[in-house]
């Protein structure tokens, strides 16, 4: 498949402009925006891999923000206990390494997404959107009762996770280990999408009883693209948690999984880089809005609901001129 | 000789509606079997059923020596049992290459591969376009599928059943909604395509049933009313009753 060049080249500016991003702040001297830039990555991340089961699969979910606050609670339980030197369920040492930690966010992010997408993936359609609500709300309220954990109020720790070689609490470091994840798995995502595994998947959102009717059960593929979902929203909640060195259950909070699909759909379904693309609109546009009134959603409803109606195929699209993948 | 599809004593009900009466049915191994029948006959039911889509009341269904009654659709087509369908079903966002190369992809039955692209493996490639160009349809391997013609998206429809290999393909009007000259070659097409894999053919079109067919089936009211060569079935009395109406014109859709 030829790609247009448009796209391309957009893809090149977005790659300079992550890695230059942090130079640039510090040059017109406001570098405390780079901690800005790392949020906007971090949550490009977990709208990316949304965009992987909505966008390319079809599969709508209404709960993807309770991957990002599991990956965010590995972290922050494994570093309280860390911290108190204790272990977890008195089984499990805490740790300070990311190294151990991140891993523990996607592995944990994708079991739980395992299980959740086992059941749910035997609906479709608005059933679909509603059962996987239901099961993020469900763990909303686990991670609310949590008292050990701060329950309502949260869990702050510190420092940072330790990355060998690396001082993590130097916001330039941070940021770009946090673009390099970005960029790896968009990688990734790019080359799974053109294999074969991609190509069932977008099948999948095409016409799912055509893909059986030839011989191809879409239940295994479904379930296998939104675990790895999943997985990758539970290392971005595990990179959030870092960024901000604080984890409540706001981090699961259905908000949040609206948050993550109006990114997807403001940058366009089915892009791909799109998503990391909505997130720094919405994200830029919250800040902004923010700091300049009190009652900034009143102005951001009706910006969102025009460039959604206006930029048909998201932001990547008119961009790049292109419709969907 | 044994028969490579037989279903027997099928029967499915919609509420009090029985869609498909005790019917029996068998396809012989390279044979092109026509299943004709007035409208709400019970055609496509009886499609579905032989295809997985629906699960049958009551009957068994043998394929190719197993018994393939308790399989969903996906298995029975990785037997070889392969359905086309009545409304077009390929892939709209997809070009004519890939929607054929998925299908290719479907029968060598590897999906987990997350690196190599699809579209540079000649395993997925070449045989997908072998067939498009066997379907007649090389000129547009690059368009997407929705941007094809109705009568070409009906040959990409049936580019995809045949790039599964299948023994036996399950044509649910294949002509449907075609012209004229398409129909001609649609039956051009299956006629090339006969001896070499077998067909169970639903359609409307007789000219082309009786151009095709090695055997005839008469569907009513869900149940097979009379089984046999065109000829046969054309001169068959109960037939005629039940079905072709005692005047001339009494053909159902034939054009």
């Amino acid at each position: 498949m030829g790609k247009l060049t448009r796209e391309r080249g957009l893809i090149l500016a977005g790659f300079v402009l992550i890695l230059a991003y942090p130079w640039g702040v510090s040059a017109v001297g406001q570098p405390f925006l780079i901690g800005l830039g790392t949020r906007i990555l971090v949550m490009g991340l977990a709208a990316a891999s949304l965009d992987l089961i909505v966008g390319f699969g079809g599969m709508v979910s209404f709960g993807h923000a309770a991957f990002f606050g599991i990956g965010g609670y590995a972290v922050g339980i494994l570093a309280f206990h860390a911290h108190e030197d204790t272990a977890f369920l008195g089984l499990i040492p805490g740790t300070n390494q990311a190294l151990v930690a991140w891993p523990a966010a996607f592995v944990l992010g994708g079991l739980a997404a395992l299980a959740i997408g086992a059941l749910s993936l035997r609906t479709a359609g608005v059933h679909f959107i509603m059962i996987t609500l239901a099961f993020a709300q469900m763990l909303f309220f686990l991670f609310v009762s949590l008292k050990t954990y701060g329950g309502d109020d949260g869990l702050s720790f510190r420092p940072r996770n330790l990355l060998p070689g690396l001082d993590t609490r130097d916001e330039t470091s941070f940021y770009y280990v946090v673009a390099a994840l970005l960029i790896g798995f968009l990688v990734l995502a790019r080359r799974l999408l053109d294999a074969r595994f991609g190509m069932v998947l977008r099948g999948v959102r095409e016409n799912e009883r055509r893909l059986a009717a030839l011989g191809i059960p879409p239940y295994g593929i479904k379930l296998a693209a939104f675990a790895l979902s999943g997985a990758v929203a539970g290392l971005a909640g595990a990179l959030m948690a870092n960024q901000v060195r604080f984890v409540s259950p706001e981090l699961l909070h259905w908000t949040k999984s609206g948050d993550l699909l109006i990114m997807v759909i403001l940058g366009g379904l089915g892009t791909l880089y799109g998503s990391v693309l909505g997130a720094a609109v919405l994200i830029l546009l919250e800040t902004v809005l923010a700091a300049w009134t009190e009652h900034w959603m009143i102005v951001l409803g009706p910006i969102l609901v025009a460039l959604i109606l206006f930029a048909r195929g998201g932001l990547w699209g008119v961009l790049a001129g292109t419709r969907r993948s | 000789m044994t028969a490579l599809l037989e279903a027997q004593g099928l029967v499915k009900r919609f509420g009090g509606l029985v869609a498909t009466n005790n019917l029996s049915l068998d396809v012989q191994a390279g044979e092109c079997h026509a299943l004709i029948g007035p409208n709400g006959a019970g055609k496509s039911t009886l499609i579905a059923q032989l295809a997985g889509e629906l699960p049958s009341d009551a009957g068994s269904i043998r394929f190719d020596g197993q018994d393939v009654s308790r399989l969903g659709m996906a298995a029975r087509a990785r037997r070889g049992l392969v359905r086309s369908f009545q409304i077009t079903a390929v892939l709209p966002e997809f070009t004519v290459l890939e929607n054929v190369a998925l299908a290719v992809q479907a029968r060598l039955g590897r999906h987990y591969g997350f690196w190599r692209r699809a579209a540079g493996q000649p395993a997925l490639r070449d045989p997908a376009r072998q067939v498009i160009e066997d379907i007649g349809l090389t000129a547009r391997a690059g368009a997407k599928a929705r941007e094809l013609a109705h009568g070409e998206q009906r040959q990409l429809e049936l580019a995809m059943a045949l790039a599964t290999e299948p023994k036996l393909l399950l044509l649910d009007e294949p002509m449907a909604g075609m012209g004229s000259e398409e129909s001609r070659r649609m039956v051009a097409l299956l006629q090339r395509l006969k001896g070499r894999v077998s067909m169970l053919l639903v359609e409307h079109d007789m000219d082309a049933v009786f151009a095709l067919a090695d055997r005839v089936t008469v569907l009513v009211y869900g149940g097979a009313v009379a089984t046999g060569t065109p000829a046969a079935i054309r001169a068959d009395p109960v037939v005629m009753e039940a079905y072709l109406g005692t005047d001339d014109g009494g053909w159902e859709g034939a054009a």
